[in-house]
């Protein structure tokens, strides 16, 4: 890469070719992009084929200029090029390599550099298998994809370019990336979590492709489920990272704290759960047409809203690193323009989808709306929780936080009641369910779970010295059982019918993340009830229990790293005499910057988790300490990894990869009798 | 009434009993969950209601900060400029907490005036100021020379 070699000494005032020309691709990605959203969009009114193909070129050209871009940056990083603004305040000498790469997307503009590239993806993603779509549709959704694009890009170029100049007297050295953000959870978390919000803009995209086309069917529907899938298993992913890192990381032993950014990725996630689950309905059985194009343009519109609540800096938040004005106003028109444009085609065009398909008793597709009925509500409740400071401050109506107690007393019954109408839909079939049959059925595991929820939490107490008797891990474990106990059942009443191998993935994938499910909730549930935690003054040599465990604080020593002097603590752990691990917590000084930052030692487990952090120095050899025993909480990762692994089993079901030639714009039913015995 | 009809007023009424339901508890949750933000000068002057959970910010004051020598007992003072406010504290102080930074604090006002303080946020990297503080800072500012003037 000669070019990309600063030219003259890399010290001084060194002329460097590589910003430049990223800057520039990211100039011609943002042309390509305008091709692209009007010239096949115009194609596909006027019939002009040659300017429908064009969609699927271009989209390719912008993946290859964006990713230039992102490529240049990357390489500004990694030779120190401190004549980028950008690289400057976030990165330095003597950071580690691997961070100079996860560096790029640390703060405002590398991020929006990394949502367009992931952006690009996506679109080439869809150019390349879209092949087998009529192309009037694929044209016009590659056109939208594009329009997307096209706001990001401006938004970059005109208010966040991270090629920005520090010339004429670019600086000797960075000011360091934020020591928080130097962990390998971050190297990872973001673009996975993007993958998963831009991922939202390919259902959003066919479904206003199918709007403008007014086709709308199964077959449109089942175009969808890979898309939705994949995107749902990053979201999936991308959060559960998210919150891991916030345990080891910042959060002192915490995992979700209804912060507004963690509340601005679950909302996207809880509607694009609610689509995978109509547009099943929509494939199988043609209904809740109107409904599954709704949930596509608000999944991906709360993507945005996301983003907008993110970057505009309007939160006091952990994620706020930067807040300017200019940018907040630009995301919220680009947003409103997005929503109000879509919202508006699907008033206009919308009602005519209309379905008409019975369907009685407890069938899959009530087991369906009650399921979005669930998630779209919890939706709504987080959405007022988090938004309500934003109008309110606004209004002048004071500054004020909503408390977790709030998102608690809403989504904690409601996602017991969704596990509880999960454990009936697993043995639900379509059209016509009996409700009378569900319950002979239901009753021997109702039976099982309540006894196993109301006996487990007696000897778990003991297990965890738990002061008395917890309500909520006898609901948690009532609920988990329910829910494994009816999807096993439904598996042994299948295999009756069919030998198992012949089940199709979809339904494998189903069971995979429904008993995910389940496991996130065991650890939500069980690390909530039994958690015990002590924040004391300790001294060299002090011992103290916590939970049946015995901590000792044995030992401290100094220890220098390349970029941070750190303060290590020994903590020698046993139980009944038996030594178990010896934890070392850190206090870590960063050199450039001079920050201060807390790095948790954990001993890890599946059924407890032993957490110990060191606090402040505070005389002579004592020490502020935080020592926790967290029971269970490794499942509440584990469930989210294997919701996840569930989505990419489904996403494996054969029937997606037939490469079948549909006839461009006829209505086909794409039914096949074969399958329709296990659904 | 038509069949139809009455299956569609009955899901009328049903939506209409079930949303305001929702509303009335969602409305109800928020009033019993929010805090609201006051500078050291509003809880100064009395404006800060006593016993109810509320959350202050400003700046912690220079050689304010007093460790307890035997539990983690803390106290210190945040000023806006204008007014300063004592907060008591038992437990770890954030990473980025420091004489001179900027802090939030949440917790209950008590009959001295003090905040028992529940929570202590620091802002999370050198540059940043949370916007709360940031905001009470100015406008104890501006009343500080509004009120110059009169006096």
């Amino acid at each position: 890469m000669q070019w990309a070699r600063p030219i003259g000494n890399r010290s001084g005032r060194g002329v460097i070719i590589s910003p430049e020309l990223g800057h520039v691709a990211l100039i011609i990605a943002l042309c390509l992009a305008l091709l692209q959203s009007s010239i096949p969009l115009l194609g596909s009114y006027l019939g002009v084929q040659r300017w429908m193909r064009l969609a699927h070129s271009l989209a390719i050209g912008h993946l290859v200029f964006v990713g230039i871009a992102f490529g240049c940056l990357v390489t500004a990083f990694m030779l120190d090029d401190f004549s980028l603004r950008y690289v400057v305040d976030n990165s330095n000498r003597s950071l580690p390599t691997h961070f100079k790469f996860s560096a790029v997307w640390s703060a405002h503009e590398g991020s929006l550099l990394l949502w367009a590239l992931v952006l690009a993806a996506w679109g080439a993603g869809v150019a390349i298998f879209s092949r087998s779509l009529p192309l009037v549709f694929s044209a016009r959704a590659l056109s939208v994809l594009a329009m997307i694009a096209v706001g990001f890009g401006l938004f970059m170029l005109l208010t966040s370019n991270p090629f920005e100049r520090t010339l004429p007297f670019p600086p000797e050295n960075g000011s360091d990336l934020n020591p928080l953000l130097q962990d390998i959870g971050l190297i990872i978390h973001p673009p996975m979590l993007y993958m998963g919000y831009v991922g939202l803009s390919v259902p959003f995209a066919f479904a206003i492709a199918a709007l403008l086309g007014g086709q709308f069917d199964s077959a449109w529907a089942r175009w969808c489920r890979p898309w939705i899938n994949v995107a749902w298993v990053f979201l999936t992913l991308g959060i559960t990272l998210g919150s891991w890192w916030a345990y080891y990381e910042l959060g002192w032993g915490g995992w979700w704290f209804w912060d507004p950014v963690e509340n601005a990725s679950f909302m996207p996630w809880l509607v694009a759960t609610a689509l995978m689950h109509s547009v099943a309905a929509t494939e199988k059985r043609g209904v809740f047409r109107s409904w599954t194009l709704l949930l596509a343009i608000f999944a991906f519109s709360l993507s945005l809203l996301g983003t907008f609540l993110v970057r505009s800096g309007v939160l006091t938040s952990v994620h706020a690193f930067a807040s300017d004005p200019e940018r907040g106003l630009f995301i919220l028109i680009f947003l409103s323009l997005v929503i109000g444009a879509s919202l508006l085609l699907f008033a206009l065009r919308g009602p005519a989808m209309n379905s008409k398909s019975a369907y009685t008793g407890a069938a899959r597709e009530v087991m369906i709306l009650t399921n979005n009925f669930i998630l779209v509500a919890a939706m709504a409740m987080i959405l007022i929780g988090t938004l309500y400071p934003l109008v309110a401050d606004a209004l002048q109506l004071g500054k004020i936080s909503v408390g977790p107690p709030y998102f608690n007393f809403f989504f904690v019954p409601l996602s017991l009641v969704l596990m509880a109408c999960l454990g009936i839909a697993a043995s639900s079939r379509w059209r016509h369910t009996a409700v009378d049959v569900v319950a002979i059925r239901a009753l021997i595991p109702m039976v099982l779970s309540l006894l196993l929820g109301a006996l487990l939490p007696i000897p778990l107490g003991i297990w965890f010295s738990a002061a008395e008797y917890s309500i909520i891990a006898a609901l948690t474990l009532a609920a988990v059982f329910w829910v494994v106990i009816m999807s096993l059942q439904d598996v042994r009443l299948k295999a009756q019918s069919v030998p198992l191998t012949r089940l199709p993935a979809g339904y494998w994938g189903m069971l995979c993340a429904h008993c995910g499910l389940a496991l996130c909730a065991l650890g939500v549930g069980l690390s909530s009830a039994y958690d015990s935690q002590r924040d004391m003054r300790m001294e060299l040599g002090d011992v103290v229990e916590v939970a049946g465990y015995t901590f000792e604080f044995s030992g401290l020593n100094e220890t220098q790293e390349s970029n941070y002097r750190a303060t290590r603590g020994l903590i020698a752990v046993s139980q009944g005499g038996r030594p178990i691990a010896t934890l070392t917590p850190e206090k870590r000084h960063y050199q450039s910057g001079g920050q201060v930052m807390t790095e948790a030692a954990i001993d890890a487990g599946l059924t407890r988790d032993l957490f110990v952090a060191l606090g402040e120095p505070l005389s002579g050899n004592s020490w502020a300490i935080r020592v926790q025993v967290k029971p269970f909480v490794r499942c509440i990762w584990l469930g989210g990894l294997m919701m996840g692994i569930g989505g990419l089993i489904a996403v494996a079901d054969k029937r997606y990869r037939r490469r079948k030639k549909i006839p461009s714009m006829k209505r086909n039913r794409l039914v096949e009798p074969a399958l329709e015995v296990f659904k | 009434m038509h069949a139809i009809r009455k299956q569609r007023l009955q899901w009328v009424i049903f939506t209409l009993v079930a949303s305001s339901t929702a509303i009335g508890l969602v409305v109800y949750t928020l009033g019993q969950n929010i805090n609201y933000f006051y500078t050291p000068s509003q809880i100064a002057r009395g404006e800060a209601p006593l016993g109810v959970p509320v959350r202050a910010g400003g700046m912690v004051v220079r050689g304010s900060l007093v460790r307890d020598s035997e539990s983690l007992d803390v106290a210190f003072d945040v000023s806006d400029g204008v007014a300063q406010l004592r907060v008591e504290y038992s437990g770890i102080l954030p990473d980025l907490f420091g004489e001179g930074q900027a802090a939030i604090v949440a917790g209950v006002v008590d009959a001295d005036a003090i905040l028992q303080a529940t929570e202590v946020l620091a802002k999370h990297d050198e540059n940043y100021m949370p916007p709360e503080v940031a905001d009470a800072m100015g406008e104890a500012y501006r009343q500080s020379i509004g009120s110059g003037g009169d006096y």
